[in-house]
């Protein structure tokens, strides 16, 4: 091998005479175990990081300070010296009660803010009596139908104390109106109440598949909580970008990345289009990612991501207004690296991810449960998730300096690389003319696809080790743990508190409800007043999804 | 010695939209050069069970994450019997409790494959069950 190379930089150059003094005599006594070294991503990642990695980065521009533009060592100057993460465990099952009955007991337990899960029939707008929910009411959610499910989920959890996330997609506007109705029930003032509404519809598209509107129309709707939040409820974030489903899905760290990015991006765009001006709403528009197995990779996601959001911030839009700059994002640890097998080990998995978010700096965190892969969490799973948050915010010491990573030559090196990546998936789909069109041309979820494809072979192949899976296996382990039953008989008692509100509401006053937010529909005006009217009226949610479902159809996935 | 190959319908019943391992699995059963047709997200059993027999399969993969699965199964296999299928196999893969996997065996269901299985033992299992045709 005696090729002559261009030697570009000192840096360069030392780490050479490095590989020929030092390395390549240890190599020829003690080769490496394999040739590639991969990534969970399957990326190649490199023996050694060196000045020479950086020689193209700029420590001023690319890295900075806390606080300062481009973000890359996070959006706050004192990091979590001033304020931890806020540690926010996703949780919902069966009835709302019973679901109430949790968040107050891990609200005891020292949480700081609340994530509600809802069933798939709840997701996808149907309620609990549609022949389509039989056998899932409760099952991976909790069950709500109407505004009387959303009393008895916040009873006696006052709104304007404490923040609630929401998981919901396709119906998202309808929960907001319920979140809202019942904060002004309990006295709140709009003004003061904080909360996240999921509300990305563009990835259940992409990924996670609860969609019930085509594209656009939906998009509509998303565009609506945007200008309705930014008048009336400015400190509530009403969506909540989210990359997670798409790493579920199968994405590698790069996908979810620049497909998360590219989605927040459209979101803009579409609030722009409408009228909104940049700084009035996107300050309130929030990320959300996952933090797989893969230590390093997850923390340069992070970093990356501040920083592609401020530069796409201040390029595409042209802001300079420090809040639209600075991304806020919430980490849940990836359940799809959950194994059935040996489950108690998804404990140090979730540690190690979740410590992956925070070296990220994230803003707030779920831990998943270690019973996640077999059913929703027992309260005692659910108890040392949170205790993992907790040993790691107090006993560990990482959150006593920022960015405790910033300068190491390979999370650098990383953070730079993915950030490219991503900027080249942004080139291909803005080529396309966005992400809606992208999606429309099934790019995002092919990507996807042949990630997930490629990684189950890699796994199958062995290159991949999963512990318990393929490497390390025992009989029998699955079955030592009990796990949540939901019962069957949660669906008669939603059924039957539908019944009751339906037989004491104002039949007249919901028709009419549902007739004026056909009407904003079918006129292109804003469908959030409306919405909360039905809501107010105790209409359903299957029947004001079906009132916009009349005007605007119901999306079908093409063969992709 | 016929050259038939398996013919296997990959369906995903229920709400649930999680369909990265249906598609992972349809195409390692393509790949292992079986004739695979996926239908989609939420198939009810009636629609699953008149695409078995529209398209004349082998076997039916169901996958099922959302714990739906004691509902939605057995009704399959029903379905598939009244339309005389009997020798059409009923997989189920996804996230099953340990406790419902004898129920579903008894009532029909051919093979239950949890997290972790490898698509080679689900390519083995399917050349090993499925019945020559004649």
């Amino acid at each position: 091998m005696a090729e002559i190379k261009e030697i570009s930089s000192p840096e360069q150059a030392e780490l050479e005479r490095w590989e020929r003094e030092t390395l390549a005599p240890a190599l020829k006594k003690t080769p490496e175990a394999k040739k590639r070294f991969e990534s969970v991503s399957l990326d190649e990642v490199n023996r050694l990081y060196s000045p020479a990695d950086l020689i193209e980065n700029d420590t001023a521009r690319d890295i900075s300070f806390p606080g300062e533009f481009p973000y890359t060592r996070g959006i706050h100057p004192t990091g979590y010296r001033g304020k931890l993460w806020t540690m926010r465990q996703f949780a919902g099952f069966s009835t709302p009660e019973e679901t109430n009955a949790r968040f107050k007991y891990l609200l005891a337990q020292g949480q700081t803010g609340l994530s509600v899960a809802y069933d798939l029939p709840t997701l996808m707008g149907y309620d609990a009596d549609s022949p389509l929910a039989e056998g899932e009411v409760g099952k991976c959610g909790v069950a709500v139908s109407s505004l009387a499910d959303m009393e008895a989920l916040f009873d006696g959890i006052p709104l304007e104390g404490v923040t609630v996330s929401q998981t919901i997609n396709a119906p998202a506007s309808v929960f907001l109106a319920m979140y809202l109705v019942v904060a002004e029930k309990q006295g709140a003032d709009w003004k003061k109440i904080s909360g996240t509404l999921q509300n990305d519809i563009l990835k259940e598209y992409i990924a996670q598949k609860e969609w019930i509107y085509p594209i656009r129309p939906a998009m509509k709707l998303v565009t609506d909580t945007f200008e309705f939040c930014t008048q009336q409820v400015p400190r509530y974030n009403p969506v909540s970008v989210s990359g997670y489903h798409i790493r579920e899905a199968g994405a590698t760290a790069t996908q979810e990345l620049a497909f998360t990015l590219r989605d927040g991006i459209e979101y803009v765009d579409w609030g722009v289009k409408a009228g909104l001006p940049t700084d009035e709403f996107v300050p309130r528009i929030s990320f959300f990612f996952n933090a797989h197995n893969d230590f390093f990779e997850e923390i340069a996601k992070y970093r990356a991501a501040r920083r592609i959001w401020s530069r796409a911030m201040r390029d595409r839009f042209g802001s300079s207004n420090e809040r639209t700059l600075k991304m806020r994002f919430h980490t849940q640890t990836a359940g799809v690296s959950l194994t059935v097998q040996q489950p108690l080990n998804n404990i140090v998995r979730v540690a190690i991810q979740a410590l992956a978010g925070v070296l990220g700096g994230t803003q707030s965190l779920h831990t998943d449960s270690y019973d996640e892969a077999l059913a929703l969490p027992t309260d005692r799973a659910a108890l040392i998730a949170l205790r993992t948050q907790q040993i790691i915010a107090e006993e560990t010491g990482v959150a006593n300096t920022i960015d405790p990573l910033g300068g190491s030559y390979f999370i650098e090196a990383l953070t730079d690389k993915m950030e490219s990546a991503a900027l080249d998936y942004f080139e291909k789909i803005d080529a396309m003319g966005g992400m809606v069109e992208a999606i429309e041309k099934g790019f995002p979820q092919r990507e996807i696809q042949d990630s997930a494809y490629r990684y189950q072979k890699a796994v199958e192949r062995g290159e991949q080790t999963i512990v318990g899976v393929n490497k390390y296996q025992m009989d029998g382990e699955s079955t030592e743990i009990t796990t949540l039953v939901i019962d069957e008989s949660v669906r008669e008692h939603q059924i039957e508190r539908l019944q009751k509100t339906r037989d004491r509401r104002d039949g007249g006053a919901v028709a009419n409800a549902l007739n004026r937010l056909r009407t904003a529909a079918q006129q292109n005006e804003n469908t959030m007043p409306a919405t909360i009217e039905a809501v107010r009226a105790y209409a359903s949610l299957g029947e004001i999804c079906s009132a916009l479902r009349d005007i605007y159809g119901v999306y079908e996935e093409p063969a992709f | 010695m016929t050259e038939t190959k398996i013919r296997v319908l990959v369906a995903k019943p229920g709400l649930d939209g999680h369909d990265r391992g249906a598609k992972v699995i349809a195409r390692a059963l393509r790949d292992a050069g079986m004739e695979v047709i996926y239908t989609g997200l939420r198939q009810t059993p009636e629609m699953i069970a008149a695409a078995a027999l529209q398209e004349d399969v082998d076997a039916v993969g169901v996958s099922i994450l959302s714990g739906a699965h004691n509902t939605l199964c057995p009704r399959i296999v029903q379905l598939l019997r009244d339309q005389g299928m009997n020798d059409c196999l009923v997989l189920v893969g996804g996230i099953v409790p340990q406790e419902d996997i004898p129920k579903l065996k008894e009532l029909g269901v051919a093979g239950i494959f949890l997290p972790g299985t490898s698509t080679e033992d689900i390519v083995t299992f399917l050349r090993a069950n499925v019945k020559p045709r004649e």
